[in-house]
């Protein structure tokens, strides 16, 4: 019997020992293969369910129906722009952007993009006006090119590049956890177009040996399933993000405090801004237009708006920046809008940059004037 | 239960099932469950309340033991050890209230140590004394029983849970105006109570097996079945439980398999299936019928893969200590009418009501002198069956309208099936048609039993009313 005993631990033993193994293998195995690039290709969104139109991003899943994940070929493929090949009618425009160009706030028909598509507009040629969102709610120029770059694949007519001041501060850059966790693309980016910035940042997150391997990994996988699952409910209730009953609206009594992002007056320099980011956004669009426009910021009349325009901007940091922008688009020849005060104060919801319906509507109305110049007659 | 608890408890599990032979093998399982329930127990904003319920917990166990106790059982040498070690064991828990940060056997700081002294000094000497006086067992026993009952009703009940939230608030000096019924999380009470009461009614009945104060409190927290059950018979579970156990290759792969699917459908399925299950929040936002109709049955699925998936954890890590826990899930959404699917659902609770509430009542109804009519017997039989298993829940309407549900379906089923068994003769030799008409029952019975989830899944009746006008397209 305690022969028996002894043969079935060993059996026991011998199982556990080959089942440790061969996950040992599968585990080491996912390491080259490093699959996660085309299992983010694999979508069911336009497929079963509607293309996103907005890039997945939300910190309240369970009831944004949305969350945030660093693929960006996954989220690319859940996004409308991957529904097929670019029909031979559309003037296909891009617009990229922080938190205001994605809608935060904004129900998906009330942004940007969908006021611009509401129109139908035709150009003269028969092609119909079509615009996509790529907007993505973090400020930073380097995140809008790294989008920029992921998105010319998809053969874009126009670019819309929408850009306020607190994306350009060079120390900025890297804050967004998308280019922390997307390093080789951003490291690209960085020797490609010689940017002015840390090729070992040290907020990148690199990829270590174990943390390549399916365990290290299970987090990145288990969201690339998420995604999907979370296609039903996008396809069931339209819905992609949070929208509180309330919400504290911009701060109309300001400190009075002059510094910007740890600069002080009275002047802003060109090598504060990541100008040549744009410069190399207009280099990677290879002659695709592209016009940037300044979005429009919430001024207050509080207390201390006369030294602050708001949370974000003092006076003298944000007006010297509009003055560079326009030089520099001046100098390069680039198409810019400056529809810095295009929105009345009473149409921002919570933030400086946030618009309402309205005033997203407001713009898109000074915007779609700027492509139909660009389009041609 | 999330996933780092359940692989501790599988690895304890491996090495009872392992290591401790004879009579060992009770003891460990004895510590490993007591140690259980405190671990186990999610914390809980009132001061010191997550100790507290689970030694009530304990006190119950051992004082029904008591009351339900055989004379030759109770002075055994074994039964005081038992007592001592469940008290050494509630006092050392209590003596992590001064490692600090290392505590870790409780969600909160357990309380004082002379407080935990003082309550055990008095549960044992109101046990040492019923034990020895022992004065009409049968009022204790009922007293029991109401007492359970209390306790469920209290439990499921927001409106009174909230009550004693503000009460065990202001007796904390607590802020009052936080209460709220989730103050008063008792995991695994459900079960507690479920397997209590049997033993209770099993001792009036004088089908009650003699067991010892180790066994009893084992089969009543056996720490794999205390959080989902599944709910054993106290005779069926000692059987095991006396068995000389030695863990096998075959056992501990035939647990592990299990384990591994209760894992895969709980983590995987259930908890993928959650993201775009019915709920309150997004049945009033869906905007067409079909993706409705794909929410239900996703919460279908999800109810059944959780619930199921936690069962095969439970049983598997059950196999791996030696004691067969029974099955709760056969394919129940195979099944062909509504009494084959509560035949295969949640088996435990629906044995456990047919037992203690569904047959009673018949019986009593059938013995009535006014000449019942059988139809109504099963009816009001069957309604208050599963209003009450509807109820156990959660004191709710919608909870009791689910009840009704099934209980209507059950009766309307049970007259159907009267009513066709002279028509449909010959049915036997047609294969093709009998085939048909199952896969026409199966997708029938399917069906009803998610429209019913409508009642279960949402939290008012209108609210649920208004969900199922949706799904046919009426809204």
């Amino acid at each position: 019997m305690s022969d028996v005993n002894q043969d079935h631990k060993l059996t026991l033993l011998r199982v556990v020992i080959k089942g440790l193994l061969l996950f040992l293998a599968l585990d080491l195995l996912f390491i080259p293969l490093a699959p996660l690039h085309v299992l983010g290709q694999l979508s069911a969104y336009n497929l079963i369910f509607p293309g996103r139109v907005r890039l997945p991003y939300g910190e309240n899943p369970d009831q944004a129906y949305n969350f945030s994940l660093y693929n960006l070929d996954a989220m690319f493929a859940s996004h409308e722009l991957s529904a097929g090949d670019k029909p031979a009618n559309e003037y296909r425009v891009l617009l990229i952007g922080d938190s205001s160009v994605w809608g935060y706030l904004l129900k998906p028909e009330q942004t940007l993009s969908s006021n611009l598509n509401a129109a139908e507009f035709k150009l003269k040629d028969g092609r119909l006006l079509r615009s996509y969102n790529l907007g993505y709610p973090t400020l930073s120029l380097t995140k809008d090119l790294v989008i920029l770059k992921y998105a010319m694949q998809y053969k874009p007519d126009l670019i819309v590049w929408l850009l306020t001041l607190e994306s350009f501060p060079v120390n900025k850059q890297l804050d967004s956890p998308i280019l922390q966790n997307n390093p080789a693309t951003v490291q690209d980016l960085i020797t490609t177009y010689s940017l002015n910035l840390d090729l070992h940042d040290p907020r990148f997150v690199l990829p270590r040996f174990w943390n390549s391997s399916l365990i290290g990994e299970r987090r990145a996988l288990a969201d690339l399933l998420r995604l999907q699952l979370f296609g039903v409910m996008w396809a069931a209730t339209g819905i992609d993000q949070y929208y509180p009953l309330t919400y504290d609206p911009p701060q109309e009594n300001l400190a009075n405090d002059q510094t910007f992002q740890g600069l002080q007056p009275p002047r802003l320099f060109l090598q504060d801004l990541s100008m040549e980011v744009l410069s190399a956004g207009h280099t990677l669009s290879g002659g695709v237009p592209i016009i940037f426009v300044n979005e429009p910021i919430f001024r207050s009349h509080g207390e201390n708006s006369e030294v602050r325009y708001n949370f974000f901007y003092p006076r003298w940091a944000y007006d010297q920046y509009r003055q560079l922008l326009m030089q520099t688009c001046q100098a390069e020849s680039w198409q810019c809008l400056d529809e810095w005060d295009l929105v009345p104060s009473n149409e921002f919801t919570n933030s400086a940059i946030h618009m309402t319906s309205h005033g997203t509507q407001l713009l898109a109305n000074e915007i779609e004037n700027a492509i139909l110049s660009q389009a041609g007659p | 239960m999330s996933l780092i608890p359940l692989l501790l408890a599988i690895c304890v599990s491996l090495i009872i099932g392992q290591f401790a032979k004879g009579r060992w093998r009770g003891w460990s399982l004895l510590i490993a469950s007591t140690l259980a329930i405190y671990w186990l127990q999610p914390g809980i904003p009132i001061r010191h309340l997550d100790f507290w319920l689970h030694t009530a917990c304990l006190v119950l166990t051992i004082l029904i033991w008591v009351f339900t106790r055989s004379d030759e059982l109770s002075v055994s040498h074994d039964n005081l050890l038992t007592g001592l070690i469940l008290a050494g064991l509630i006092l050392l828990i209590g003596i992590t209230r001064y490692l600090g940060p290392i505590c870790c056997l409780t969600p909160s700081r357990p309380p004082s140590f002379t407080q935990i002294t003082l309550v055990i000094i008095a549960i044992s000497s109101l046990a040492l004394l019923v034990i020895r006086f022992s004065p009409g067992r049968a009022g204790w026993i009922y007293a029991s029983i109401l007492l359970i009952l209390g306790l469920f009703i209290i439990l499921k009940s927001e409106y009174l849970a909230n009550m004693v939230s503000v009460f065990l608030r202001s007796v904390n000096a607590q802020s009052v105006e936080l209460a709220s019924p989730f103050d008063i999380r008792w995991l695994g009470f459900s079960y507690v109570a479920f397997r209590l009461l049997h033993t209770l009614r099993d001792r009036l009945s004088g089908k009650l097996p003699e067991v010892t104060l180790q066994e009893f409190v084992i089969y009543i927290i056996f720490f794999p079945a205390i959080s989902a059950g599944p709910i054993d018979r106290v005779q069926r579970f000692t059987q095991d439980l006396r068995q000389p156990f030695t863990q096998s290759m075959e056992t501990t792969l035939q647990g592990g398999q299990r384990i591994l699917l209760g894992i895969f459908s709980k983590f995987v399925l259930a908890d993928g299936l959650a993201l775009f299950a019915l709920n309150t929040i997004n049945s009033s936002q869906v905007r067409s019928t079909g993706w409705l109709w794909v929410m239900l049955y996703a919460f279908a699925l999800r109810i059944f893969f959780d619930f199921s998936g936690y069962t095969s954890i439970a049983i598997g890590m059950g196999q791996l200590l030696g004691i067969h826990l029974p099955e709760n899930f056969e394919r129940p959404y195979l099944k062909q009418n509504l009494t084959l699917f509560w035949n295969s659902w949640h088996i435990t609770l629906a044995q456990w009501f047919r037992a203690y509430f569904f047959n009673p009542v018949t019986r009593a109804l059938r013995s009535s002198p006014r000449n019942i009519p059988m139809p109504l017997i099963i009816f009001v039989g069957q309604l208050t069956t599963f209003i009450l298993i509807g109820l156990w829940h959660g004191i709710s309407w919608n909870f009791a309208i689910w009840g009704a549900w099934h209980g209507l379906g059950l009766f309307i089923h049970n007259r159907w099936t009267s009513w066709i068994r002279t028509r449909a003769i010959g049915m036997e030799n047609r294969p093709a048609v009998q085939w048909m008409v199952g896969l026409g029952s199966t997708f029938l019975t399917f069906n009803f039993v998610s429209l019913g989830w409508v009642w279960f899944a949402l939290s008012t009746p209108a609210q649920s009313w208004n969900t199922l006008l949706k799904l046919f397209g009426l809204v």
